[in-house]
């Protein structure tokens, strides 16, 4: 248990296997618990349907980006070649959509792969340089090998005395108070 | 979800990673890398990589302020060592790609081992590569006419060449690769923040991982965001070296204007990339004792591609010389009988040996599982495939349909020196990286470990889980 100045904002608990965090993540969906969230050193088959989790929307933002940077793409060859610099070379039309291919292609998947990274660390509330769960010295295991699941007070079900049994419950150990 | 236990039996498949890991002995023993003390061993080698690369530097200073006369380029000659190293050192960054994207569409779980490294490779090759055609201008000034930039001159570059779209492919690539790596680098970088002990590297870390908490909230994003960028990586590698390719097969060029050219070009990259991965992982894993990552049974994989794709090499070889015979075209018929029996024959033979006849040894075992045997193979696949973009570029140009304007093409000591300078570039970006950055996915490789598995049991008696 650690005591840090500043209002309480969640809980962290610790777990010691995959399969014990994966359990505790159906738990609290159960439970009705909304605003938690399972750390791993890495990403654990399942957890998106134990958390409750519906799937990221990423594709679609990835998708359009792509769209939007192959049709720019071909709009800008189109417009330089054809309108504002129409030049014969080797008497190819000023429109020549197939050797036009590759760049459009290519800039189609510049901006998909762009949009994938911006996408992602938005999506992902990062770079979030300070959190509250890194006053937790335990915390820091869980990029190493450590197994965490951590309520945020502000779930409607939050309880300090009831989720903390919740998570005793579910097999959770080292169960910290966090403070902002 | 299959529920197969990895208890003890003899029916287990053998694990990927060798010496009964634990999710904190790959912290261990990957950090342990970056974390300690230098090794002497590490300044010795970017001394003399780096002392190559100031040469490179210099060389090229020299080559814009004297113009590339200085190379042994001529007329009918003009593209030599520079276009020759260029797609080389393409062809190099393609085994990164495949390996990270191409693989992990295909679920093959111990590319893990291998990949940021591998990535890393891609990186550094690619910037050695868009050296050479950057300088091979000339008035390295004016490169900016490459780009779609408004300009006083109120010209537009000429979308219709190859050697445009060129310049798209190779930046996307580039972009993209990086891109990809910095993806798969964060959780280690938090990993590395996470265990630092100075504030220095809390900082430099911290800033670098950018807050990662590994929340099953960021993990489902970032997991869908590496499988996209995996599949916009896909058909871009493949891409590039077909595009790279079509700055030969566009000319009318004999020798060059075939559409075999794409796959040929795929093909040959991949397999030299994964030269160069073989002989960069059999360095390291016995410099950083990581044979427990990088084990036999990896390089044993990779040798399977390197045979499968130096056969491809090889048809291709072969299909040319059909097609020149069969395409009743008396100038691609000379321009083969000249490559293999010609001036530069020499070099087509070479050519040949390494990337045809050398990987044969790829079909026995007993090869394949000789790190020895592998490390020379790999260099001399990798001396083979520069050999191969030689001996397209030097004997297709150097007598093409006019007698009277053939010349005979032979680098200078600047030619030879910005290539060895290249290297030294290479390398020492490469040491950089290994001194730095985590050089194995730590959260990748502790993903396909057996107790990463949520239906994982231990097995009685043992204390292999997160303890």
């Amino acid at each position: 248990m650690v005591t840090t100045s500043g209002n309480p904002v969640g809980i962290v608990a610790e777990f010691d296997s995959p399969a014990s965090l994966l359990h505790a993540a159906e738990s609290l969906r159960d439970a009705g618990y909304r605003r938690f969230d399972c750390h791993s050193p890495f990403p654990i088959h399942g957890m998106d349907r134990a958390m409750g989790l519906r799937r990221s929307p990423l594709g679609w933002i990835v998708g359009m980006c792509a769209l939007f940077g192959a049709s720019g793409g071909l709009l800008l060859q189109w417009w330089t070649s054809a309108v504002d610099y129409p030049f014969v070379i080797s008497g190819k039309p000023f429109f020549s959509y197939q050797a036009f291919v590759p760049v459009t292609f290519g800039l189609g998947v510049l901006l998909g792969a762009v949009a994938a990274v911006i996408g992602m660390l938005a999506l992902s509330r990062l770079p979030m340089l300070h959190h509250p769960v890194f006053h937790s010295d335990r915390f820091a295991r869980f990029s190493d090998e450590g197994f965490f699941v951590s309520i945020e007070s502000s779930d409607k079900r939050f309880d300090s005395t009831e989720t903390r049994s919740l998570i005793e419950s579910v097999g959770g150990r080292n169960i910290e108070t966090i403070a902002d | 979800m299959n529920s197969a236990n990895p208890t003890s039996g003899h029916l287990d498949p053998e694990p990927l990673i060798a010496g009964n890991q634990t999710f904190r002995s790959v912290t261990e023993r990957v950090c342990s890398i970056v974390e300690a003390k230098t090794p002497p061993i590490w300044f010795i080698a970017i001394g003399l990589a780096g002392s190559l690369a100031i040469l490179l530097f210099g060389l090229i200073g020299y080559l814009v302020w004297e113009g590339i006369g200085i190379w042994g380029v001529n007329i009918p000659v003009g593209w030599g060592w520079a276009i020759v190293n260029f797609v080389f050192w393409v062809g190099i960054g393609h085994a990164g790609t495949l390996i990270s994207a191409i693989l992990f569409l295909f679920r093959q779980r111990w590319r893990t081992s291998i990949n940021r490294f591998a990535e890393a490779m891609t990186l550094f090759a690619v910037i050695c590569a868009l050296i050479f055609p950057s300088i091979h201008v000339g008035r390295i000034w004016a490169a900016y006419w490459m780009f779609p930039v408004p300009n006083q001159m109120s010209m537009w570059p000429n979308f219709r060449s190859p050697l445009l779209w060129d310049v798209f492919a190779v930046s996307t690539y580039f972009t993209v690769s990086a891109l990809f790596w910095y993806v798969g680098l964060i959780p280690d970088l938090a990993t590395l923040r996470d265990r630092a002990k100075t504030k220095l590297r809390k900082i430099v870390f911290g800033l670098l991982s950018l807050g990662w908490r590994g929340g099953n909230r960021q993990w489902k994003h970032y997991e869908l965001a590496y499988l996209l960028l995996a599949g916009l990586s896909t058909p871009l590698v493949l891409s590039v070296h077909s595009v790279v390719s079509t700055d030969f097969a566009v000319s009318i060029l004999p020798g060059w204007h075939t559409t075999i050219f794409p796959p040929y070009f795929v093909a040959g990259a991949i397999f030299s990339g994964f030269a160069m991965v073989m002989t960069l992982g059999i360095i390291a894993r016995r410099i950083f004792r990581l044979e427990d990552f990088i084990t036999v049974k990896h390089l044993d994989k990779m040798s399977k591609i390197m045979l499968v794709t130096g056969m491809m090499v090889g048809y291709a070889y072969a299909c040319e010389f059909f097609i020149a015979w069969y395409s009743g075209n008396i100038y691609e018929q000379f321009t083969f009988m000249n490559r293999a029996f010609g001036p530069y024959a020499w070099a087509y033979w070479i050519m040949v040996t390494c990337n045809v006849v050398v990987p044969q040894l790829f079909w026995f075992r007993k090869v394949r599982s000789s790190i020895l045997a592998l490390f020379a193979m790999s260099i001399l696949v990798n001396i083979g495939m520069w050999f191969e973009r030689f001996v397209i570029v030097a004997s297709s140009l150097s007598r093409d349909f006019l007698p009277s304007s053939w010349d005979y093409y032979s680098p200078t000591i600047y030619d030879v020196g910005i290539f060895v300078g290249s290297f030294g570039l290479f390398l020492t970006l490469f040491l950089l990286f290994i001194r730095f950055l985590p050089m194995i996915a730590m959260s990748e490789v502790k993903g396909v470990l057996p107790q990463a598995n949520p239906h994982y049991h231990q097995p009685a008696g043992t204390h292999g889980g997160s303890r």
